[in-house]
């Protein structure tokens, strides 16, 4: 039987979620051989074109260039699958889609004209079917693993929906907002991370992005009623995972509201 | 006379997306370009307004493989703006977090992405079956950097325990010591690997480049120093953007990093820092580049692998050093009052210098961010080591001079997508 015929993509994104493929060391040379790996420019030099059985897809959408290869790819994939905050949510590049682009463009280029680039950074969903989105900046090696196993098994990818607070509580971590009064997405984050930050003494800032019926306003009232501002707020939520649905509705209205306060 | 072209659409086994274009007119090359395609992102504008605590964590993200190097000069950058002074501990856990990512990036390039070029593989995960031992110690050391990364760093993609004036905490004695018997086994088969790299059939070239990196008084340069180059100049970090410029050339519309005074290009990265700094690699590593007869100024690209190696074993040996060592950390992180002011940094990322500067606002807010990273200021170089290239390999035939053309380019293990601050945009000539 043929092996499935496995391609990593990459748009607008710093490399880190298919590094996390060549991080899971122990499992790496087992991947390997479990699937074929026909296109994967980070790790080899050799090619092939589509079609594929399976394509990881990491980065945003950010050019007109970008915008077109997707559509390949789509076509090209029996199953797309995400990986991480840049192709699930737009990544943090998405904090553009906030400002003028032309501007941001000056402010980093000498001759912007020569660049083209989008108004927006976009995730993958919003110009092609996706079948799976694997969250993370970054994914978690151990979820990739796990998803690309259960899909050479047949079967249906799941990762847990949960928020961070959950795993918090099952390693036994001190609340950080309880205990130290730290503001802390994790009530609102989806778990993936085995609950990090808050291990290390520090508040979660949502790299998985919006959990499963976060309240994002709730929590923000929380935060205020401990001092902080609804701009650092809406600072904290304008993240990796900004343009996420949840994170990206709570952000506006907190600016929004302090712009009327203003007035 | 004919017009030839030798183009390499995508760059493999290396970080970001490039490609490599080439035209011949006859005998003569014409014109090389490096094109980096990768998109960019916009890193120094997003920062802007933003919480100064922001910038390591969202710089990290500029690079999943070298996220150390761009918090070590973000948060370095921001204390030299607050004014805050670090504790001796503090600085020695930043070098090892930043040995722990030299372990990881070199182990990576050495075994799986550059030496099955030298042993004609597509790839590491190719070259598995006829190499496994290397292969899988490969992947042994670059766990290592992880592990280490991870433990102190909090992940090993994307740490999330740097922060400015320190971190959020420290690790215990014992945790760090548990790392101890892994690492004695890597320093070991680090140099293994050094061994075996250095035994490997390099093809002649000589490059004209001026070597430029930090170099520090008493130790490899890592996170401090003044700029050395081999031309003997020693500039200070505060004087950076004066000395190496951003310029247009003629043949492109990328912007490259040159030398002000000279107007020529220079070169980062592992070759530049063992030969500007050679006498303080760690003492197994000096030994070992004495025993392998490494030049005292290596000049030929291709053999930046074997540099990388020399830095892999310094990274273990001193890593070995400060992780068998009693700490007495009590504060994890210096504590600071927002004040306006200008800051800036320049450290080593495994590929070469990489520089920050950062403008903050009395409230703590980023006021402008400029970041320089090393590959590039290494991009104008590497298109002039391979026009001299080319000029060797132009009796090949076209795919196999366009297989040996990358080779060199991943000699330098470019890392696009940081570089993408200099997208080039390739016009067509005739």
């Amino acid at each position: 039987m043929c092996k499935p015929r496995l391609a990593v993509f990459k748009f607008a994104s710093c490399d880190g979620c298919q590094l996390s493929l060549l991080d899971a060391e122990d499992h790496l040379l087992a991947v390997a051989d479990a699937v074929e790996i026909v296109y994967f420019p980070e790790a080899t030099s050799h090619m092939e074109e589509g079609p594929y059985d399976i394509a990881l897809v990491e980065g945003s959408i950010t050019t007109p260039h970008d915008a077109e290869r997707i559509q390949q790819i789509r076509k090209d994939a029996r199953f797309l699958m995400t990986i991480g905050a840049c192709a699930t949510a737009g990544g943090i590049q998405a904090l553009r889609n906030w400002a003028d682009k032309d501007e941001f463009m000056q402010a980093v280029y000498a001759t912007p004209e020569y660049i083209q680039v989008l108004e927006t950074s976009t995730p993958i969903a919003e110009h092609v079917q996706v079948d799976f989105e694997l969250r993370g900046c970054p994914i978690n090696q151990y979820q990739l693993i796990e998803v690309i196993r259960s899909l050479l098994a047949g079967q249906t990818p799941r990762t847990p929906r949960h928020s961070v607070c959950l795993d918090c509580k099952r390693r036994g971590t001190v609340c950080v907002t309880v205990a130290q009064g730290t503001a802390c997405l994790g009530p609102v984050t989806q778990s993936g991370c085995h609950a990090l930050c808050p291990s290390y003494n520090r508040g979660c800032y949502g790299c998985f992005g919006p959990a499963l019926q976060a309240n994002l306003v709730s929590l923000s009232a929380q935060m205020e009623r401990e001092g902080a501002s609804k701009a650092e707020i809406a600072h904290k939520l304008k993240n990796f995972n900004a343009y996420a649905p949840a994170f990206r509705t709570e952000s506006t209205r907190l600016v929004q509201l302090e712009g009327d306060q203003r007035r | 006379m004919t017009e030839r072209k030798i183009k390499v659409e995508t760059l493999t086994r290396v970080e970001g997306e490039g490609g490599l274009y080439v035209r011949l007119q006859g005998e003569q090359v014409e014109e090389v370009r490096l094109e980096i395609y990768e998109p960019p992102r916009l890193f120094e504008a997003l920062l802007r307004g933003r919480p100064l605590e922001d910038a390591p964590d969202i710089t990290a993200r500029i690079c999943g493989i070298c996220p150390v190097a761009y918090q070590m000069s973000s948060v370095h950058a921001m204390e030299m703006a607050l004014g805050v002074e670090i504790t001796p501990e503090i600085r020695r856990l930043r070098r090892l977090l930043y040995c722990g990512e030299w372990i990881e990036s070199h182990g990576l390039h050495m075994h799986l992405l550059h030496a099955p070029d030298f042993l004609g593989f597509e790839s590491g995960l190719a070259m598995a079956k006829q190499f496994p031992d290397e292969v899988n110690r490969g992947l042994r050391l670059k766990k290592h950097g992880n592990q280490l990364v991870d433990l102190l760093g909090g992940r090993a993609i994307h740490p999330v325990n740097v922060c400015v004036g320190g971190f959020y905490r420290i690790p215990s004695r014992n945790e760090f010591q548990k790392l101890v018997p892994d690492f004695e086994w890597g320093l070991n088969a680090a140099i293994e690997t050094t061994r075996w790299v250095a035994g490997f059939e390099y093809p002649e070239l000589e490059s004209d480049c001026e070597f430029v990196s930090l170099s520090h008084p008493d130790e490899y340069p890592m996170n401090e120093g003044v700029m050395q180059t081999s031309s003997g100049d020693q500039i200070e970090i505060s004087n950076y953007r004066d000395e190496f410029q951003e310029q247009q050339v003629p043949h492109s519309t990328a912007l490259h990093a040159i030398r002000k005074t000279t107007g020529r290009p220079y070169l980062l990265g592992p070759l530049s820092r063992v030969n500007l700094n050679r006498d303080r690699l760690s003492p197994a590593a000096r030994k070992l580049a004495d025993e392998i007869a490494f030049e005292p100024e290596c000049r030929n690209p291709h053999r930046a692998i074997i540099a990388r190696g020399l830095e892999l074993v310094h990274s273990y040996e001193e890593a070995l050093q400060i992780l068998r060592d009693e700490h007495s950390t009590k504060e994890p992180r210096m504590t600071y009052e927002y004040q306006a002011g200008v800051g800036m940094s320049a450290t080593e990322a495994p590929r070469g210098t990489l520089f920050h500067r950062y403008e903050i606002d009395t409230e703590g807010k980023i006021v402008e961010a400029d970041i320089i990273p090393p590959t590039s200021q290494n991009q104008a170089q590497i298109e002039v080591d391979l026009k001299a290239w080319v000029g060797q390999v132009i009796e090949k035939e076209e795919s196999q001079a366009a297989r040996l053309c990358e080779n060199l380019v991943r000699a330098y293990d470019p890392c696009i997508s940081c570089s993408t601050h200099f997208l080039n945009v390739t016009i067509e000539r005739s």
